[in-house]
């Protein structure tokens, strides 16, 4: 275990040298969901039912999860870029943990969405956007989202070393933008069409959307959803564990075995 | 460690692709390389060498037979294995996004090394990289890029140290620093297992080599060894077209093989396996035999004309 962590150590080390020796990516991933709050805000905002502001305080967790789940981008991106530039199999010949290298690039992308929040939450009060529940409830709320961007990263980590090759891991992740549309990130649920609403309500953004507005005090939560929905902080909660348990097993299964 | 060989592999098989169109990467690689050695792996493309290295270093697991690299089973312990070795090569790299100074001190503290800062200066420096320590690897060049990587292999001497093509592409300038460092290495002790491609590389850096083709090793011996088993090439250029007859007969009776003409430039040629058979001897010989000559040489064989009497042998 002190292996783990040691190894680990260094890999979050390296993953935090890129990004500040690289700053573009970062800078853009950062600046893309204050660019879409603004957009969607005073665009979409001026065509709903909702007034403005209410619809801004709305959209800003919808956003902040919606920028969670791209964590299935990011980290494909970098596994598949790391196997195709051939320095996974460096890593493979050390000696070292397994599950190290996996786990770095998921803790590095922890503390770069950690970083990314703030500029966009200081966004979010200058559009309207308010706490409006308790400061404890609050950090909940950070934390559920850290959890969930976690959650997202394995799966982004697991599928960038199955597909291996930058360029089709760059394709595969710009689809997965659709994932937050087929959800109530952006807009409320209830007027979707049955089975529609049954789809995004159980999209696992849904249940931390609704977690996330609900421990800001933004909205309520909506009694007449699915259960992941109705019950937000349980059913995201129940979201990330399956996640993790899920892909975080098989994404250090897949780096340990390489191309075998 | 128990086992005088640093690399001992028995019967070695990897297949790929799906079943029913499985390609035989390897089919059953025998190969033993004696401690303190350079072992040159030499194969035309698509013989193995990589895969053969990939297994060795635990990058892949083999479909059948054994292996022992550093003493260490290489199926029930690859993380002893993995203790024991550096690996250089085409396909694992460092990182273009650290700076080479950043890259050596992450593989320095990966590998445990006490003082990574100081380790990785020292390395810089051995590979004349400092001047560059401090730019991303991406910027290098195919040079320093290469010496980068031969440095991170060494962060920890390694037992045994595998070199997959580690000149491909490089200037000569380049490709006698990575020369240089490997003779400093193997004067310390460690085993190397190398492949290349370029043949002179095997001549100048081998104690042994191994000739892949198809998957399995087809010839093992010492570059001198694999030389003497073509002979030399002895080629007479004489005055005139009709006296090329009488050169002919001379060089058949020296050497007992069957002489080549080159009509156009006037020149016979035999092969010859005869240690004795000097230039002088030569000369008086044709001579004596009142052969007027313009030119005549004893060329010894390169490793080239090994690798494509052997490989084209294997075809026929």
């Amino acid at each position: 275990m002190s292996t783990l962590a040691y190894d680990g150590g260094a890999m979050l080390g390296r993953q935090l040298r890129r990004i500040r020796n690289n700053p573009g990516l970062l800078i853009l991933t950062q600046t893309m969901p204050i660019t879409m709050l603004l957009f969607f805000g005073y665009v979409f905002g001026s065509a709903l039912a909702m007034p403005g502001e209410e619809y801004r305080s709305f959209l800003v967790p919808g956003l902040l999860v919606a920028t969670a789940a791209n964590g299935i981008m990011t980290g494909m991106f970098q596994a598949a870029q790391d196997t195709h530039r051939g320095v996974m199999d460096r890593l493979r010949t050390l000696p070292m943990s397994r599950a190290a290298v996996p786990l770095g690039q998921a803790a590095a992308d922890l503390v770069v969405t950690a970083a990314g929040t703030v500029p966009f939450l200081l966004v979010g009060l200058a559009v309207g956007w308010r706490i409006e529940g308790s400061a404890l409830d609050a950090a909940g709320a950070v934390a559920l989202l850290l959890l969930f961007r976690f959650a997202t990263t394995w799966i982004g980590i697991f599928l960038g070393l199955l597909t291996r090759n930058e360029e089709a891991a760059g394709q595969l992740g710009g689809a997965t933008f659709i994932l937050p549309l087929l959800s109530n990130a952006y807009i409320p649920t209830e007027g979707l069409p049955g089975w529609l609403r049954t789809v995004a309500e159980w999209n696992p953004i849904s249940a931390v959307t609704t977690a996330l507005r609900d421990l800001f005090g933004n909205a309520p939560v909506p009694q007449d959803a699915a259960w992941p929905v109705a019950h937000p902080i349980a059913g995201s909660l129940m979201w990330c564990a399956v996640l993790i348990a899920v892909f975080g097993p098989l994404a250090v299964r897949r780096y340990a075995r390489g191309e075998r | 460690m128990t086992s005088t060989y640093a690399v001992l592999s028995e019967g070695l098989e990897k297949r790929f692709g799906p079943k029913g169109a499985e390609v035989h990467a390897l089919r059953g690689l025998d190969l033993a390389v004696a401690q303190g050695t350079v072992c040159g792996l030499l194969g035309p493309n698509g013989a193995g060498k990589t895969t053969a290295v990939r297994l060795l270093t635990t990058l892949l697991r083999p479909d059948a037979g054994s292996a022992r690299v550093a003493g260490h089973d290489l199926l029930r312990d690859p993380a002893a294995v993995r203790r024991s070795i550096g690996v250089t090569g085409q396909y694992a790299s460092v990182d273009g996004d650290l700076t080479g100074r950043e890259n050596l001190r992450l593989f320095a503290r990966l590998h445990r090394v006490r003082g990574p800062a100081e380790r990785a200066a020292e390395l810089l420096d051995r590979f004349g990289l400092t001047e560059a320590a401090d730019r991303p690897a991406s910027t290098y060049s195919g040079g320093m890029r290469r010496r980068l990587d031969l440095a991170a292999s060494l962060v920890r001497r390694p037992d045994v140290l595998f070199l997959d093509e580690p000149t491909t592409g490089l200037d000569p300038a380049s490709r006698n620093r990575i020369w240089e460092a490997v003779r400093e290495l193997t004067a310390d002790g460690t085993t190397v297992l190398l492949t290349t491609q370029y043949l002179e590389e095997a001549d100048q850096l081998a104690d042994d080599i191994a000739l892949v083709d198809r998957g399995r090793v087809a010839h093992t011996g010492s570059p001198a060894q694999f030389k003497a088993t073509i002979g030399a090439h002895v080629e007479v250029v004489v005055t005139e077209a009709d006296v090329m007859v009488k050169a002919a007969a001379v060089l058949d009776q020296l050497t007992g093989t069957e002489p080549s003409f080159d009509h156009e430039r006037r020149a016979v040629g035999a092969v010859t396996r005869d240690a004795t058979l000097t230039l002088p001897r030569l000369v008086r010989e044709l001579d004596a035999a009142g052969v007027p000559l313009l030119d005549a040489r004893i060329e010894p064989p390169t490793l080239d004309d090994v690798f494509l009497r052997l490989t084209e042998e294997r075809a026929a």
